[in-house]
């Protein structure tokens, strides 16, 4: 692994994504529309729009990332690029964390501005320091990025990759408490919402929302942080130099 | 052979459950040598295993001294795979800076081996275009001009000239002959009989199996044939597939 080539990797990515204005505008702008989209729907009923609001910023950054780095990365692999690289002084682990650290730079634009209109324009009640929004906004991300990461391994073609989404995020987007807060869950969905990583994420942006206590944040922030090492780690056991 | 670049003893590689080489042995020297035969021989298999990118089940491939695709020779070797394996959002130029910084070109060095990637492959009026904007074989250069970023000491290039209008084709083999006049050795592969009198040095393929190897002149006395396709057929049809 090397610093150098790990930061030359980050720079590529976001040197293409700059060119792809379309892609740049759905990480960037659309977090923002659904969300102003979501506030006019529950107009006559603010006190909805508090409760998940602050779910929405945590699964608007993971969802995006995730779709994302799982077909960019797939891109990598069918286009030759991926071989390319590993022919040359490059490790896994810069091609990885290269890739984590470019989409962590756009999630933290992306967590600030969603933040920004959910605070300022719509009104969303957060107690806690607007600031913290940022880093748990960037820790999901990641994790969104890590996972998208391992999951192309598993897919060989972008088609593949896409339905990924439904299979590996709806669920967790379903039991994360968004729809019923988590302990209200079946017994068996409770546990296993438990043990999924998004969770966490929501958790995080909740107690942002109605805890002044940072304490509580910094926990489900280093559990997400956890799951994306741990995913990066088994992204890095899949991608492999020597292929069929 | 005076001194050996490529080292090949028993090499199996088995791809989706059919052998594709079966026990091959080769020795590869200095100069520009042609890998020839048709397509689905086993030429890429074989030049991916020289690059260390190909699982293989037996055998022992060694490069410049070293275990191929060790981390040794990574910076010793350029690789062109079949497609461009370059970004086709980014510019030329983007690309090549991106390769050679991975390839551990300090920042001032890059633009001097940048500048010289682009000569060598006749880009330089195109060197601020989107690779996707490009032909199919500017875009095929720009592979090119990536495999020749590290000054390297082997190049491996899998069907360079494919699809090329003839005058860039005897440009690219004048080329490849300057490249191995200046120390480094050039394996190049392709289905077109009639390259095989631009190289110094020949290996005939078909099935997985070395027909033939020896300066184009010495293929074609042993075969007792006019031109390499004919002795290409006698060679098949005498049965002979024992490398001489």
């Amino acid at each position: 692994m090397s610093p150098r080539v790990t930061l030359a990797i980050a720079t590529r990515v976001l040197t293409q994504l700059r060119r792809d204005h379309r892609t740049l505008a759905m990480l960037l702008v659309l977090p923002c529309l659904l969300q102003a989209l979501l506030w006019w729907v529950f107009q006559d009923t603010p006190l909805v729009f508090d409760r998940i609001g602050p779910a929405l910023l945590a699964i608007f950054p993971f969802f995006v990332m995730f779709l994302v780095t799982s077909v960019t990365t797939l891109r990598e692999r069918s286009s030759g690029t991926l071989e390319r690289l590993f022919t040359m002084p490059m490790g896994r682990l810069d091609f990885l964390l290269g890739y984590a650290l470019a989409f962590g730079a756009v999630a933290a634009v992306q967590a600030a501005l969603a933040a920004g209109v959910a605070i300022g324009l719509l009104d969303l009640d957060v107690r806690g320091a607007a600031g913290l929004l940022v880093v748990v906004g960037v820790a999901d991300a990641v994790l969104g990025t890590a996972l998208g990461l391992f999951v192309s391994a598993f897919a060989r073609t972008e088609f593949q990759a896409v339905q990924f989404l439904p299979a590996i995020v709806v669920p967790q987007i379903l039991l994360c408490g968004l729809l019923v807060p988590r302990d209200r869950l079946p017994r068996t969905l409770e546990v296993v919402a438990d043990l999924l990583p998004l969770s966490y994420a929501v958790d995080a942006m909740e107690q942002l929302a109605t805890s002044t206590r940072p304490g509580d944040v910094w926990r489900d922030v280093a559990i997400v942080a956890g799951f994306a090492v741990a995913a990066l780690a088994l992204g890095a056991a899949t991608l492999r130099r020597r292929t069929d | 052979m005076v001194n050996s670049v490529i080292g090949i003893e028993g090499l199996h590689v088995v791809r989706g459950g059919r052998p594709v080489l079966d026990g091959l042995d080769l020795v590869i020297g200095p100069g520009v040598t042609g890998l020839l035969g048709p397509s689905g021989c086993g030429k890429s298999t074989l030049l991916r295993s020289i690059v260390g990118v190909q699982k293989t089940a037996a055998g022992t491939v060694t490069v410049l001294g070293a275990e191929a695709g060790s981390p040794a020779v990574r910076d010793r070797v350029g690789y062109q795979t079949q497609s461009s394996s370059v970004y086709d959002d980014l510019t030329v130029t983007e690309n090549l800076r991106f390769f050679s910084r991975v390839l551990g070109r300090s920042a001032g060095a890059v633009g001097e081996a940048v500048e010289e990637a682009v000569d060598a492959v006749d880009l330089g009026s195109h060197r601020d275009s989107v690779v996707s904007r490009l032909s199919g074989g500017q875009q095929s250069r720009v592979g090119l001009a990536v495999a020749l970023l590290g000054k390297p000491d082997l190049l491996v290039l899998d069907e360079p000239t494919v699809g090329l209008d003839p005058v860039l084709r005897r440009d690219l083999w004048a080329l490849f002959h300057r490249i191995a006049d200046a120390g480094t050795a050039v394996l190049v592969s392709s289905h077109v009989m009639d390259e095989a009198e631009r190289c110094d040095e020949l290996l005939l393929m078909r099935e997985g199996r070395i027909l033939a190897q020896g300066t184009p002149a010495a293929v074609k006395e042993r075969a007792g044939a006019a031109d390499i396709e004919s002795a290409f057929l006698t060679l098949v049809e005498s049965g002979s597939g024992d490398a001489a």
